[in-house]
């Protein structure tokens, strides 16, 4: 694989425009987590005409439901969940603004049509590899939802998260390139 | 008769709850760096050195190694000559559950209903327990704490006679694309045959405890696993669905006697992250 890219966040068209599926990418910024409960409060409030817990602009949700913290750090163990759970609400999302996802596991076709027409990207981490990607964590709070637990929306200021361009903004998808080239 | 204070059980499994979360077994690890020698795209074997990488900063930092740190579904083997005392045997189980995943700052995933409430019971019980009765005075509690992105790529279907074993290797190997990414592979594919429609699915959940190392000890089924773990990995899938050889670590069969009107077929998909721990009171 190439090198890593250094990606921040708020995303920008001109940043994604040139990543590439199969590109390595390191993330600095902020991203917000959602699992399922968390998605469907939020298009919830989008259907409704109602102003979201934050501003989804430029934005990167990281589908994931952290374990407990241990005391003095700022998170526990922090792994993707399934992404093709969240690809009914994905395509409001990206429609709203969103910019980046992170997860794990293919998206439906509708939702890779959203990426292609709002310029929005996936990125997969690594599924189990958990303590790595806690790592890059450097803070958490929750902003909204307390009373989903682990499902709560967290705001996570991360450095050099690393994760992999499974869907570009060219429709293209590293889970069907990936598998074609290893079938045999 | 041997009485065993139910009281006993509870620090037991809260240390398996702990324990299993954190250190995975070598059989797992040997596996992966067997494949990741024969791994030919370079992602792949990428992806299993950060796998590598996770398992040595989860034992450091005592964090679990994945944060889906599952529903904790218990193997009871209970001596038929012990008598529990002191209180109720399934109460016990779950107060170490309730214990562990506490103490070891492992995430509560159990909501109380399935459907409508969803809401999380906040302790992670209950746990799941099957309780078999066997010869002698132990008691043998096997903790398989399994994650939900695995689990829910598991299928049961009633196949017929006339689908043959060609039948049901096609079934296990398109469940196994059917999964692609979605399960964290480098997966384990436990397969149930036969019995009826809940042993077949329990089969394939107990066909998960076998060590990866362990070859299958009827040696017809042996020879089954090693043919659809190759179609398996023939799928290109590779290690969580980017490409590459290494779908299945292994596949491991358990079968049962069946009604001659059934063929009925379980596979339960386990991801690399393969925490089964057992101790013995």
């Amino acid at each position: 694989m190439a090198k890593e890219i250094h990606l921040y966040t708020p995303l920008k068209d001109e940043d994604l425009e040139k990543l590439n599926i199969g590109d390595k990418v390191l993330i600095t910024g902020t991203v917000y987590t959602a699992r399922d409960a968390a998605h469907k409060r939020l298009v919830d409030l989008i259907e409704a005409d109602k102003k979201l817990p934050f501003d989804v602009k430029g934005q990167i949700i990281y589908f994931v439901g952290p374990a407990p913290a241990r005391p003095g750090m700022p998170i526990g163990s922090a792994g993707p969940t399934t992404s093709y759970r969240m690809d009914p609400y994905s395509p409001i999302l990206l429609d709203a603004g969103l910019k980046g996802m992170i997860g794990k596991g293919p998206r439906s076709k509708e939702v890779i049509d959203s990426m292609v027409k709002n310029k929005g990207v996936y990125f997969a981490a690594i599924g189990g590899a958990a303590v790595v990607m806690a790592q890059a964590v450097k803070a958490a709070k929750i902003i909204a939802y307390e009373d989903l637990g682990t499902e709560a929306i967290r705001e996570l200021k991360v450095e050099n998260l690393p994760c992999i361009v499974a869907n570009d903004i060219y429709g293209r998808d590293l889970y069907e390139e990936g598998v074609r080239k290893n079938r045999k | 008769m041997r009485e065993i204070n139910v009281n006993k059980i509870v620090p037991v499994v809260k240390e398996l709850c702990i324990d299993a979360s954190i250190y995975i077994g070598d059989d797992v690890v040997e596996k992966l760096k067997e494949f990741q020698e024969k791994e030919e795209s370079q992602i792949a074997k990428e992806i299993i050195s950060i796998i590598f990488e996770n398992h040595k900063l989860a034992v450091e930092k005592k964090m679990p190694l994945c944060q889906d740190t599952g529903v904790a579904v218990f193997f009871i083997e209970l001596g038929q000559d012990v008598h529990l005392v002191g209180g109720d045997f399934y109460d016990a189980i779950n107060e170490g559950v309730r214990q562990g995943y506490k103490e070891g700052y492992l995430r509560k995933s159990m909501v109380d209903d399935p459907i409508i409430d969803r809401k999380n019971t906040k302790d992670n019980t209950p746990a799941i327990i099957y309780l078999d009765i066997v010869p002698g005075d132990k008691l043998k509690i096997t903790l398989a704490a399994k994650g939900g992105g695995s689990e829910n790529m598991s299928e049961v279907k009633m196949m017929k006679a006339a689908d043959g074993i060609e039948g049901v290797i096609d079934f296990i190997v398109d469940r196994v694309k059917r999964s692609g990414g979605n399960p964290c592979p480098p997966i384990i594919v436990g397969v149930g045959l036969g019995g009826n429609f809940e042993q077949s699915a329990l089969l394939a959940k107990k066909s998960l405890l076998r060590s990866l190392n362990e070859k299958n000890p009827d040696l017809k089924w042996a020879k089954v696993e090693e043919e659809i773990l190759e179609k398996v990995n023939n799928l290109g899938i590779g290690p969580q669905g980017l490409g590459g050889r290494t779908t299945a670590l292994a596949v491991q069969i358990l079968a049962k006697p069946c009604h001659i009107a059934s063929m009925p077929v379980a596979v339960n998909i386990q991801c690399h992250v393969h925490r089964h721990k057992s101790a013995v009171i």
